[in-house]
């Protein structure tokens, strides 16, 4: 007797619920910027609690498991990669309240200009998060892959926003408080897809048992 | 999990024939519908505490009991305990199979027909009832008047599973049920393990520490006849509180 189907079942039950948890407070954190509504980033910020003893309720799950049940093969890469891909998703949600933070600043100031880039970048980091959870639950080596080239799209609108900023900051230097603040939001935005990037990674090792880390796309 | 306890150890002191001081002070509960493991080095007891769970030290004179085990609040060592009846309450499963010289059928009848039951139908029926609870029916259901020894011994040992179910005891006591075994007819005889618990419950000694981590939810690490510690099983083999208990699961000795 090794794992049992249900605890793998119930393992990947907890995780796909973060990843929900997880997604909809990236949702809400940008939501609350783009449409300055401050009542949004405080549900991610309360939501945070949540998502945290998932992290702490799966890591435990984990452990109880490679020292009771003694997993191998494919079963003991499912178990790895869920402890490495709840820390990720942890780390996410700690952005996602970051950004839900700067959103309460600056739903307080005049609105520097309109949003266009950042809901752009947020969307692409959700759609990352929710597909490499799905092909951690479905072992979709291909989906997995498709979510790391999807990184690259993230970085360059990061660069984009960035100098954009930089150029109406020094035009006016009173617009420097907010636009450093945008130009968190949108490093934690290219942060959450690198997180979710390390997700992808994992699962292909999960499917392949191959370590994809620190590899160019070409070899991967 | 269920916290009703089927036993309580207190002050268990068992002295062989000869004053072997084989276990000393033991007190623990075992809980009801509950798989619990005995572990430790060889020589530390926990063979020997099973074997006091239903008084089989007194099949040799000059063993010596002191302290008690309740069972369903009644001390097992008191003098008004019928020790058959206190048996067929508590079953008992050994390291090698050990069947009867007999056919399939007649090993698991043997202990009904001791109970008196004798009608064939009623017979018939609970042979078969016994031998799906220990998941062997699909496997002998052509062939339960061939000889119990034509069994491998994976089927040997859930045959003497059947034959302990079959008189409904309350409890089955497993002493190394697997250590003869290969690794497929451990998984099934584990399997079956953990699938009893609902109806019975049940103490186990193991070798294999992986075993009990696998199918016990309470583990007692023994050594030299003292119970260092007993707790959850998850706690035992992920944060166990005593420093023994630690190094005897990770390898440092033993």
């Amino acid at each position: 007797m090794t794992v049992r189907g249900e605890e793998l079942e119930h393992l990947k039950g907890m995780l796909l619920k973060m990843a929900t948890l997880v997604e909809a407070s990236i949702q809400d954190s940008v939501q609350s910027l783009v449409e300055r509504n401050s009542d949004l980033a405080r549900r991610a910020i309360e939501g945070d609690q949540k998502i945290n003893a998932f992290d702490v309720n799966i890591d435990e799950e984990c452990i109880r498991l490679l020292a009771l049940k003694q997993p191998m093969g494919k079963d003991l890469r499912f178990i790895t990669t869920a402890m490495k891909i709840t820390t990720d998703l942890e780390r996410i949600a700690d952005n996602a309240v970051n950004i839900a933070e700067r959103a309460l600043e600056l739903n307080e100031e005049p609105l520097l200009k309109p949003y266009i880039d950042i809901p752009r970048m947020s969307r692409i980091a959700q759609g990352m998060v929710r597909d490499t959870i799905n092909a951690f639950i479905n072992g979709d080596k291909n989906l997995a892959k498709d979510v790391i080239m999807r990184d690259d799209e993230v970085d360059d609108l990061n660069e984009m926003v960035w100098k954009e900023l930089m150029f109406i900051m020094t035009q006016d230097p009173s617009t420097v408080s907010r636009g450093v603040k945008i130009s968190y939001i949108s490093k934690y935005l290219e942060r959450i897809a690198d997180h979710a990037t390390n997700i992808a990674e994992t699962v292909i090792y999960m499917v392949e048992g191959k370590i994809i880390r620190h590899m160019s796309p070409d070899q991967i | 999990m269920n916290a009703q306890t089927e036993f309580e150890v207190k002050g268990l002191n068992f002295h062989y024939a000869g004053n072997v001081h084989a276990l000393k002070n033991i007190s623990l509960p075992v809980y009801k519908n509950n798989v619990t493991a005995l572990i430790g080095p060889s020589g530390c007891g926990k063979t020997t505490l099973l074997r006091c769970f239903n008084r089989m030290h007194d099949l040799y004179p000059g063993n010596r009991y002191e302290g008690e085990i309740l069972f369903k609040k009644e001390n097992i060592f008191s003098e008004d305990i019928d020790v058959i009846d206190l048996r067929s309450r508590i079953g008992m499963v050994f390291q090698k199979p050990t069947p009867f010289p007999m056919s399939i059928f007649d090993n698991i009848a043997y202990g009904l027909r001791l109970k008196g039951i004798r009608k064939i139908s009623d017979l018939s029926e609970r042979v078969e009832r016994a031998l799906n609870h220990a998941a062997l029916w699909d496997e002998v259901k052509d062939k339960l008047h061939a000889s119990a020894y034509e069994l491998s011994g994976g089927q040997q040992q859930r045959l003497v599973i059947a034959r302990a179910l079959a008189v409904e005891p309350e409890v089955l006591l497993f002493d190394e049920p697997t250590s003869a075994l290969d690794p497929i007819s451990t998984a099934k005889i584990e399997d079956l393990i953990v699938n009893l618990e609902k109806d019975v419950t049940i103490i186990i000694v193991t070798h294999n520490m992986q075993q009990a981590a696998r199918i016990s939810d309470w583990t007692g690490f023994m050594m030299l006849g003292d119970l260092i510690e007993f707790d959850r099983t998850d706690k035992i083999f992920t944060h166990p509180s005593q420093k023994l208990t630690e190094d005897y699961i990770t390898g440092r000795f033993g």
